[in-house]
């Protein structure tokens, strides 16, 4: 019987893992440098934790992984993971809030979602962040700042950012007259991707509706574009006034820092929590990581009122685009160790000494020569006892002692 | 099965012993050559079409919304609207107003019980229930609220069959009439026209349809609002859950012996909550099946039920606090693994051999999914899938399972279907089960006792 890998889950190849570490060091470096500290959240969590109105929309829910536990004969579900910042909130709930605000927190985690097709990833990695307790346009910009410099740190210079602004979108839908339970559902669903859930709503009012279909059919690609909205809306829909004008200052911190920016409404897909801006980060087509502002999640969750922005970025979708030819080890820097078993005690001091300059060595019984290096070593109990050959050229070297050996490497 | 039988006559298939009184699970049609069917309960059916072990099924549109609102993607296409066997599942409460948006806020989960656990899922993401615990019941899921079910899920012909219980109809989450359901598969590759023709002929083609999809007619402020805080009894007063259906009899006999009256148990009526002559007790009639999980969950404490279906509950959950409290003695049953006769194996172990070395994936059917799946673990077969049925288990082998886990008294029903014993996993009778937790009140774990040592008594002199 072949025993096959599970549908939608992915092995990750020597080749995969370089590309991964690659993106994750980038991260971490750059996480460092903007003071966020790294945490890790548990991959099993209770399912209520997802289920509270405001956090995943309900499309969302249908497809994460939730099942009873060993223990769970009150019939209550636990969950893998399906998002990060949710857990992240939990921590910071649970065990940071009273240090004080803001904090800034960084994670490399995992999350799983059910895909219908084989092709999709079920489980997905990312690097994120979350900015807790602190707001504003600032914080938006820090954010925004700190993924784009991260992904230019992995040597990816084309990005642009796609920006949206739910809290606007709220307003809008209150303005409908829908209450706080229509609102969830039609944002939901726009938030899904089913703009003709604004088709469904036969009472609403005209102004606003109208409103709402120019900013999810448009895409603008300056602050001026905002002001144009202003100027034909703001005046008659109120609430909208201050959210555009919030959403406006963000843009145009955005346009300061030299960042490639389009304005897009329905970015954002399956995250209910987001309560103001909204950005997602392209390199080329590929969506590569993206986040948001939501204040109210801490609240919601059971936490002291706390504004809040994160955001998470692709380590699939980044590791592909990454170069990575600098990682590989040269076959110069590759020696290959065979040691006949009476001299095990001088091969094994010729192996460290190799390593801590920096060498890699693969050790292996005598007569038996690794790929790919650069060095064969033959290290014996009769004399001459540690011999070297340079595998391009066949020159060879017969060395009395492991530093000499060293030293014809030319490393030490 | 008879509106189906009598369509299935006019459309000529040749069925003659699906009836009422056959007691076959497969047809032959004596009038074509190109059908052949199989009768399973009703909520397999949807299971076993979309899963492609058969073209073409019939089952009440209940049984395909609770499998396809879980498995959006699956095989399974309705095609006809049948015409009969209309009804709808409502969710239902008891009448008692809350305070608005109580329900999301409150704290423990909302239990929402029934036969329908998938729908009941849905509900409670569509009405965005912050948190939420999900009792799957075998039945009688009109014994539960208020004091163990804040929602459940009735499937009724209307709502006065509703209310006329005593229950608030929160909405209808799907209506339903029997329908006709193709594999997807098939429906685009096989040529089954002159089935699907025969059938199409003879039922009328119009019929008020309902369009709207999952839960759209619940009312899910009004759900909300009709939600109440947990009712609780008395913490001294000993809860006790007795079976409803055959076993019954029994437990009247050994009351009657202990010396303990039971009024109206078993109720001509449906009566779910008889009167005990015991002080400090408070009874409930609900399905053997269901009842380890409500004990363990603390909804009773004491329940009486079968061994078998507490060792299918401790295989699921292994640090369970449920017990067995006192053996009855009664229903013996020994729970078996089944093989067709044809099947070339006498043991499990050879049977987990064949299947190794054949590099095949053994299907093993039984209502205990988790004594099968324990079964299949601890004899270390490579690969097997455990399909759950609702009963009729015989009738799976050997087309749609190779092996059955299934309970026999005198193993005849099984000889009568070509089947043979490979393993006998445990010996099962009647029994008390219950918990104990250091926080009980004093009162009610002597009140526990005092109700155990009365049935022991009652056995020991018999």
């Amino acid at each position: 019987m072949q025993i096959e890998r599970c549908k939608g889950c992915t092995d990750l190849s020597a080749q995969d893992m370089l590309r991964f570490r690659s993106v994750e060091a980038a991260f971490q470096e750059t996480a460092r440098s903007y003071g966020y500290d790294e945490v890790r959240t548990p991959t099993l969590e209770y399912l209520y934790l997802f289920t509270s109105a405001g956090t995943l929309t309900t499309g969302m829910l249908r497809r994460v992984y939730s099942f009873l536990d060993w223990d769970g004969w009150s019939g209550e579900r636990v969950v893998l993971k399906p998002d990060t910042t949710i857990p992240t909130a939990r921590l910071f709930i649970e065990q940071m809030q009273q240090q004080g605000y803001p904090a800034r927190l960084s994670y490399v985690t995992n999350s799983f979602v059910f895909e219908e097709s084989a092709t999709k990833a079920r489980e997905r990695w990312q690097c994120g962040a979350e900015l807790i307790g602190a707001g504003g346009d600032i914080a938006d910009a820090e954010l925004i700042s700190f993924a784009c410099d991260a992904v230019k740190r992995m040597g990816i210079d084309k990005i642009e950012v796609r920006l949206s602004h739910v809290g606007l979108l709220r307003e809008l839908l209150a303005s409908l007259g829908l209450n706080h339970t229509e609102q969830d559902d039609v944002l939901s669903r726009i938030l899904d991707g089913e703009l003709s859930a604004l088709e469904s709503m036969h009472a609403a009012k005209g102004q606003s509706l109208e409103a709402l279909r120019l900013l999810l059919n448009t895409k603008g690609d300056s602050a001026a574009f905002l002001k144009n909205l202003r100027s034909l809306f703001a005046s008659d829909i109120a609430g909208v006034q201050d959210e555009l004008s919030s959403f406006i200052k963000t843009i145009e911190m955005v346009e300061s820092m030299g960042l490639a920016y389009q304005i897009d409404f329905t970015c954002g897909k399956g995250f209910e929590y987001y309560t103001g801006i909204i950005f997602r980060l392209f390199a080329g087509a590929v969506n590569v990581g993206g986040g948001g502002r939501y204040d109210r999640l801490v609240e919601t969750m059971g936490g002291t009122s706390a504004p809040a922005a994160g955001f998470g970025l692709y380590i699939d979708r980044l590791s592909a685009l990454i170069n990575i030819d600098h990682l590989y080890i040269p076959v110069s820097q590759r020696v290959s160790l065979s040691v006949d078993p009476s001299a095990m005690k001088v091969g094994c001091e010729v192996a460290d000494l190799l390593r801590r300059a920096g060498l890699v060595v693969l050790m292996g019984p005598n007569g038996t020569v690794a790929h790919d290096c650069g060095w064969e070593l033959q290290v014996k109990q009769d004399e001459p006892q540690i011999v070297l050959f340079n595998c391009a050229t066949g020159e060879r070297n017969n060395c009395s002692s492991a530093i000499e050996a060293v030293a014809l490497v030319g490393l030490v | 099965m008879p509106p189906t039988a009598d369509i299935l006559e006019k459309a000529r298939w040749g069925l003659d012993d699906y009836n009422d009184k056959s007691r076959l699970y497969r047809l032959k049609s004596s009038t074509r050559g190109d059908i052949s069917a199989k009768i399973f309960q009703e909520r397999d059916i949807p299971i076993q079409v979309a899963i492609g072990n058969y073209d073409i099924g019939i089952c009440g549109s209940d049984w395909v919304a609770e499998y396809t609102v879980k498995y959006p993607s699956c095989n399974l296409v309705t095609v006809r609207d049948m015409g009969f066997g209309e009804g709808a599942v409502y969710a239902a409460a008891m009448p008692r107003v809350m305070e608005n948006d109580e329900i999301t806020t409150r704290n423990p989960a909302v239990r929402i019980a029934g036969e329908y656990p998938n729908l009941a899922h849905s509900l409670a993401l569509k009405m965005r229930l912050r948190r939420f615990s999900i009792y799957p019941l075998w039945g009688s899921a009109d014994a539960y609220p208020p004091e163990n079910a804040d929602i459940v899920l009735l499937s009724r012909k209307n709502e006065a069959e509703i209310t006329s219980l005593g229950f608030v109809s929160l909405g209808k989450i799907v209506g339903f009439r029997a329908c006709l359901i193709v594999n997807r598969d098939s429906l685009r590759h096989k040529d089954m026209s002159d089935v699907l023709a025969s059938i199409d002929a003879i039922i009328p083609k119009v019929f008020p349809h309902e369009s709207a999809g999952f839960g759209q007619f619940v009312n899910i402020g009004a759900t909300r609002q009709c939600m109440q805080p947990r009712c609780e009894l008395d913490a001294d007063t000993v809860r006790l859950a007795l079976p409803d259906g055959h076993q019954q009899s029994h437990v009247r006999k050994i009351m009657d012996a202990a010396g303990i009256q039971i009024d109206d148990y078993p109720s001509a009526y449906g009566n779910r909550r008889p009167k005990i002559s015991l002080d400090g007790f408070f009874i409930k009639v609900i399905r053997p099946q269901d009842m380890p999980m409500q004990v363990a969950g603390g909804d009773y404490d004491l329940a009486i039920t079968g061994r078998d279906w507490l060792i299918d509950h401790l295989h699921q959950f292994p640090g369970s606090p449920l017990m067995q409290m006192l053996d009855l003695k009664y229903g013996w049953v020994r729970i078996v693994a089944v093989v067709t006769n044809e099947t070339p194996v006498s043991t499990t172990a050879e049977l987990q051999q064949m299947y190794s070395a054949q590099g095949k994936s053994c299907r093993i059917a039984a209502e205990y999914v988790n004594i099968a799946d324990h079964y299949a673990r601890t004899n270390h077969f490579d690969s097997y899938r455990v399909v759950p049925t609702w009963g009729a288990t015989e009738a799976f082998l050997p087309e749609d399972a190779d092996v059955l886990i299934e309970n026999t008294e005198t193993g005849s029903t099984l000889v009568k279907n070509n089947l043979k014993i490979i393993d006998t996993l445990f010996e099962s009778t009647a029994c008390i089960i219950g918990c104990t937790h250091p926080d009980q009140s004093p009162i009610k774990a002597q009140r526990m006792a005092h109700f155990v040592q009365l049935l022991r008594g009652a056995l020991e002199a018999s």
